[in-house]
């Protein structure tokens, strides 16, 4: 688009004004520049509780709750709190470990709970939340001055050389201009549409998340007013373009500690296949085959986003129904950044850390509800087994059966 | 994490000192956690609410005065108004360059906040054997008393050894 462009701006330069192609260029600079910062900032991510929060919690939760309850997953657990007014519940994130703030939302692409979350945007690959909100803003409403500039300029190009060797003739000796104006026709409809959705969004304070959900009603005196909304339409987007931004939560730069070091993983199917054997063989208990089931379900089921990356040596303390094995060094870490602080990696196994991708997983697969059923799964083919280790396995195998060994020694311990 | 200013007065230095080995001994400490205060909405708030594992610690009175003074320093930082409109504004206008060369107001309140907490600490919390730690370290979740050993005294632990509690 640009490119075409660019062929009919000399055109356009001696003809008409040179602050054309100026004024495209400017235009054009501006949308990069507020892509890339939307980008490449973050949204907001809510780094995941340390485990001392995260014991701490469970406690006050098991408290609330009475003792645990039986059943493999532990029962949802919510938070109401009345803000302005309106009650709202307050979800417990079983990734992050922590309850989430009003308006905020887990990601499961970014594997984060972001604040304000608006939605995540393949075109920017990035959330859109409380951070880059602006920045993301500033980029569609610039692309769609950008975009209809271009259109009305290829067009006047257009009409400037029919009017001189006529129609056709104008069109042949620039063939480009035609795609352009059929890819800014179209893009136009689109990009002013979103701009114009997210224009209303701000200035009724709401996210998209919000909206589509369809959580507060815009009728005044309804019963679920928006407590958010700061009453006049000029507030609301002045909050959101000029407020205050609230620095970076998450340590970008910083290494991630590994718990023990990682030699290189075998890539062969056979040496995950005989590795997994030697877990199962390890592992007898019900509760053990049940996670291994779960995760094995996971695996097979196409989920939309990337695979984890894990490492293995995030253990439980025994106690926890249905999950507190030792053996389930299956459990999984953080994925690679954005990611929290570095410690939570590094803690000894002697953690209270439900098994989070295992949930995660779980709590995923549960949702659009299509299920493998295990035994199928289970009565599994090398090829199952072998691509589940392949999910799970960058780590070695190895290191797997070690340090499970190791995280039952710890435990023995206690 | 909060760097040391250099102490001229050699009382300050003794509870520098004292500080620094009150965080390495943290490990072996008892965790009490205020969570975050959400009925005003998404501001940054903090429970002033009195837990019951610091009734033998510190005075109520001492413990909501702190937090309530956290809670104002995070109102003042989050405070939409004339001059934090014309802070976005002029971010905007220059491209967001000119946060290379000045801090945004959030970043300097945060700044206070924390030697605020490391004066608190120093006065108030470390001869009761608390240490106060900033919520920037913890994703603004929480605000954590840590309850540290003394001597002659047993404290139930439910923390973990070997985990670093600047972090």
């Amino acid at each position: 688009m640009n490119s075409s462009y660019l062929l009919s701006c000399p055109y356009l330069a001696v003809k008409i004004t040179p602050a054309i192609p100026v004024v495209g260029g400017i235009l054009f600079f501006f949308v990069m520049g507020t892509l890339l910062r939307t980008s490449f900032s973050d949204p907001g991510v809510l780094p995941r509780a340390t485990p001392d929060e995260a014991a701490d919690l469970e406690r006050q939760i098991d408290i609330a709750n009475g003792t645990s309850s039986g059943g493999y997953r532990p029962p949802p657990r919510t938070k109401e709190v009345i803000i302005n007014g309106q009650t709202v519940k307050l979800k417990y994130c079983f990734t992050c470990k922590i309850f989430r703030p009003p308006r905020a939302s887990h990601c499961s692409l970014c594997d984060n709970c972001v604040e304000r979350f608006d939605h995540h945007c393949p075109w920017v690959g990035n959330c859109v939340g409380k951070r880059n909100y602006r920045f993301f803003y500033m980029f569609i409403l610039s692309l769609s001055f950008l975009t209809v500039f271009i259109l009305a300029f290829v067009i006047t190009h257009v009409i400037l050389r029919s009017q001189q060797t006529g129609f056709l003739n104008a069109l042949k000796d620039s063939p480009a201009s035609v795609l352009e104006a059929v890819v800014c026709f179209f893009s136009v409809w689109s990009i002013v549409g979103l701009s114009g959705f997210h224009t209303y969004l701000i200035s009724s304070n709401q996210t998209t998340n919000e909206d589509i959900k369809g959580s507060w009603s815009n009728k005044r005196g309804k019963e679920n007013y928006n407590p958010y909304s700061y009453g006049n339409i000029f507030t609301n987007c002045c909050v959101a373009l000029c407020g205050p931004i609230s620095p970076s939560l998450i340590d970008r730069r910083g290494y991630i500690q590994p718990d023990t070091p990682q030699p290189t993983a075998p890539s062969n199917g056979i040496a995950a296949y005989g590795a997994t054997q030697s877990q199962s063989d390890m592992c007898d208990q019900d509760q053990c085959i049940q996670s291994t089931k779960f995760v094995l379900q996971a695996a097979a089921t196409p989920l939309l986003q990337s695979e984890p990356s894990l490492t293995s040596d995030e253990l439980h303390l025994p106690g926890k129904p249905g999950l507190g094995t030792p053996c389930a060094s299956l459990t999984l870490g953080q994925p690679t950044p954005p990611s929290s602080m570095p410690n939570l990696t590094t803690e000894a196994a002697l953690t209270d850390i439900l098994p989070l991708k295992e949930e995660h997983v779980g709590h995923q697969f549960l949702t659009p509800e299509e299920a493998p059923s295990p035994p199928r799964l289970l009565a599994g083919s090398p090829l199952a087994h072998s691509r589940t280790m392949h999910v799970l396995g960058l780590a070695s195998q190895d290191s797997l059966h070690e340090d499970s060994v190791r995280g039952l020694v710890k435990l023995s311990s206690v | 994490m909060t760097q040391y200013r250099p102490q001229e007065d050699l009382s300050k230095r003794f509870w520098v000192h004292n500080l620094q080995e009150l965080r390495r001994s943290a490990s072996l400490a008892t965790k009490v956690f205020i969570q975050r205060d959400y009925s005003d909405g998404t501001i940054c708030q903090f429970q002033t609410k009195f837990p019951p594992e610091l009734d033998s610690r510190i005075e109520r009175q001492l413990f909501e005065e702190t937090v309530k003074t956290l809670n104002s320093f995070y109102a003042e930082a989050e405070k939409i108004g004339g001059s934090s409109y014309l802070e976005g504004c002029l971010a905007c206008a220059t491209a967001y360059f000119i946060f290379l060369c000045m801090e945004t107001h959030y970043e300097k309140v945060l700044k206070k906040i924390s030697r605020y907490i490391q004066e608190q600490n120093e006065k108030i919390f470390a001869p009761r054997g608390l240490l106060l730690t900033d919520p920037v370290e913890r994703g603004m979740r929480v605000v954590s008393f840590l309850a540290v050993l003394c001597e002659g005294t047993e404290l139930l632990t439910s923390g973990l050894p070997g985990e670093d509690p600047q972090k």
